[in-house]
């Protein structure tokens, strides 16, 4: 049993089911992440959770207490909402104390309370005005310092830094990191941005369609994927999928697809696993990040398979400290990512090196890796 | 009585421009002129009206016209003026306005914040409300004041307009607690807050300008209503409408314009008072939601 259970929920609106049999164990501290396209229904599971949705079936545990039908004021939980929802009558402060005011907290204790959570997040100037004549991230400041003022057991956040221009999300993100760090409080936070999922959290709950496609840590996630959504979805640029044929000779399984010359290329898996070889003869997808693909000097030192092969550069991007280099693999168009002073130009042969300790094969019928 | 600003205003030429402040003048003067003409004669002699020209200017001022339509006209068969059913008045308008708007407001907030099976059906029920004729609902009504042992009464008149009035102001803030945010509800409700207190203290001091809208509607139709008085009002209960018919329309002795003209005054006043108090808030209610701010 873990902080906050989640056993086997679904969620129906009518005859649709919007979520399938969802089944998350989180562990007290942990930074739990919900990520997903729009409408796969995180924000439901996270409502779920904080009890402003109901349960179609299943059971949701915070502190091993069954939470079905048990309102969101008692279960300990704080949410800040995408919207921030501030009350827009109420000063700063008035916001900050409204729920301990409600739990018929005495005022003395409220205003220590207050003052606390406004150190903490340095608001103390903020205190007296209206929302209305507050900045985006001051707002967001307050949203969090309602929350936080509840000490409660889990923090819901669902996208709170979708309103924020780039800049300052990327400021209140490492804030909401070192927040975490600091108070150690368990945490749901739901957002469709990958690359928020894999700072911020210790665990992610990769969502398509309803179904939770793969939970695991960020590590897990990005080098492992469970399917060829999760593969394609984290990551920016996204994984290249190519189509490939296993030929199996002896104890070495290669994979052989063609280069934009029309020659084939060959490529030895470095775990040839048994799974694999019952593919042989058969096409499968190979699953390659951009930063597997690189120019020969720049390639990974420590892994023990480094393939190189050569093919037509296409297009070059650089983005000042690497170059995406564009070239075609088995008919698609494939990025690499190599060293900004990698010397690649447009239409020149170049050398690629592959590592293949970072490929991942996926069975195109099922879209699951193959392991 | 927006507030127009000089800036987003089109520029015109010199020539348009006295052209339109004309135009306004003229209908400004056509349609103030019913008015001037009520308040120049409710200060004549009953003898200058008679005797001549009604647009000229009293050539003896008083103000005794005014004094006896309040106090001491015929009104039915009674000389009382028109001040107990001024008061007749107050006493009706007062609760069920309240009543109507704090009622318009509860199920504004229910049927968009607290949503449940059947509540949009419900929802085109009461805005029939809106549509029917009073005249369709004399009959029943009447039965049904009779049943409650309400006939005749102030209350039986505030129970009517609250009924009718209440399609209104549902109407009003369902649309206008639409636009809340439904989030603010839920972050309440985590914080503690329960039904009532979510409403009184979150939605109804962001609620100012669709109040105004709904007081003024509701002040204004109850306190010009004429049937709904005339059908189930008795002598005690009989509000000033009514009473200022009685009153133009006795036929004992002569036809004391200048009191009549007084007394017309006096029952549009408290309406004309809401409208230059409130008006202002009540453009902006209306308005709300339709231009993003
Ligand atoms: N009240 C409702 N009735 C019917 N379907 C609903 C209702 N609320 C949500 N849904 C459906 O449930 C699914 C999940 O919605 P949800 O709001 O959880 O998505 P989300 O993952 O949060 O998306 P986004 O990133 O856009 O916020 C959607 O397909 C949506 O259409
Ligand atoms: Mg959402």
């Amino acid at each position: 049993m873990g902080f906050l259970d989640i056993n086997n929920v679904t969620k129906s609106y009518g005859s649709v089911e919007v979520l399938h049999q969802v089944d998350i164990s989180v562990e007290e501290g942990e930074f739990l992440v919900l990520v997903g396209p729009s409408g796969c229904g995180k924000s439901t599971l996270l409502n779920m959770i904080a009890g402003l949705e109901g349960i179609s079936s299943g059971e949701i545990a915070i502190k091993d207490q069954v939470m079905n039908g048990v309102h969101p004021s008692k279960r300990n939980i704080a949410m800040v909402f995408q919207s921030y929802a501030l009350y827009p009558n109420m000063t700063v402060g008035q916001n900050i104390t409204f729920g301990l005011e409600m739990h018929g907290v005495p005022k003395p204790e409220r205003q220590k309370a207050m003052n606390d959570v406004a150190k903490l997040l340095q608001i103390e100037p903020l205190l007296a005005r209206k929302p209305g004549q507050l900045s985006g991230g001051q707002r967001q400041r307050v949203a969090m310092g309602r929350a936080l003022v509840r000490n409660p057991d889990v923090f819901l956040f669902d996208e709170p830094l979708s309103n924020l221009d780039a800049k300052l999300r990327v400021d209140m993100r490492t804030e909401i990191k070192k927040l975490h760090q600091k108070l150690g409080t368990t945490i749901v936070y739901v957002t469709h941005d990958q690359i928020e999922a894999m700072t911020l959290s210790t665990r992610i709950a990769v969502m398509n369609g309803g179904y939770v496609q793969q939970l695991g840590t960020p590590k897990e996630i990005y080098d492992t994927p469970a399917n060829l959504f999760v593969a394609s979805f984290m990551g920016s640029p996204s994984m290249n999928l190519i189509s490939v044929g296993v030929k199996a000779e002896g104890d070495t399984i290669y994979a052989e697809t063609d280069n934009s010359e029309g020659e084939t290329i060959r490529l030895a898996f470095a775990q040839p696993s048994a799974a694999l070889k019952a593919h042989d003869g058969r096409q499968i997808t190979l699953g390659i990040r951009p930063e597997a693909i690189t120019d020969p000097e720049g390639a990974d030192r420590n892994s023990r398979h480094i393939e190189t092969i050569r093919n037509m550069v296409e297009v070059t991007e650089p983005a000042g400290s690497d170059t995406f280099v564009a070239s075609t693999l088995g008919g698609k168009e494939c990025i690499a990512r190599m060293r900004a002073d990698a010397d690649v130009g447009p239409n020149r042969i170049a050398d690629f090196a592959i590592n293949m300790e970072k490929a991942v094969p996926f069975d195109p019928a099922t879209e699951a890796r193959i392991v | 009585m927006a507030v127009a600003s000089a800036e987003n205003a089109v520029r015109t030429g010199r020539f348009t421009r006295t052209f339109i402040y004309l135009f306004l003048l003229l209908f400004a003067l056509f349609y103030l002129m019913p008015l001037l003409v009520m308040i120049l004669n409710s200060l004549k002699p009953l003898a200058e009206i008679r005797g001549g020209n009604m647009l000229a200017l009293p050539k003896q001022w008083t103000i005794e016209p005014w004094l006896s339509a309040w106090s001491t006209a015929q009104v039915g068969v009674e000389p009382t003026g028109l001040k107990p059913f001024f008061w007749n008045s107050i006493k009706m308008v007062v609760p069920a306005v309240v009543l109507s708007t704090v009622m318009g407001a509860l199920n504004g907030y229910v049927l968009t914040k607290w949503r449940f099976r059947g509540d949009t059906i419900l929802f085109g029920l009461m805005l029939f409300a809106c549509f029917i004729p009073f005249q369709i609902v004399l009959i029943p009504m009447a039965r049904v004041l009779g049943l409650l042992g309400l006939a005749g009464s102030t209350p039986g008149l505030v129970l009517v307009h609250l009924v009718y009035g209440v399609g209104f102001t549902t109407l009003y803030f369902r649309n206008y607690y639409a636009a809340f945010p439904t989030e603010l509800v839920r972050a309440a409700q985590i914080d503690g807050a329960g039904f009532f207190r979510i409403f009184w203290r979150i939605l109804l001091p962001s609620s100012g300008p669709i109040v105004v809208v709904s007081v003024i509607w509701q002040f204004t139709n109850i306190w010009n209503d004429f049937l709904f008085g005339a059908s189930f009002a008795d002598l005690d209960s009989m509000p000033m409408t009514v009473a200022l018919n009685n009153l133009v329309s006795s036929s004992t002795g002569v036809k004391e314009y200048n009191v009549h003209f007084a007394g017309a005054i006096l029952a549009a006043l408290p309406t004309l008072l809401v409208y230059i108090v409130a008006g202002r808030y009540f453009v902006r209610g209306l308005m709300a939601g339709s231009v993003k701010g």
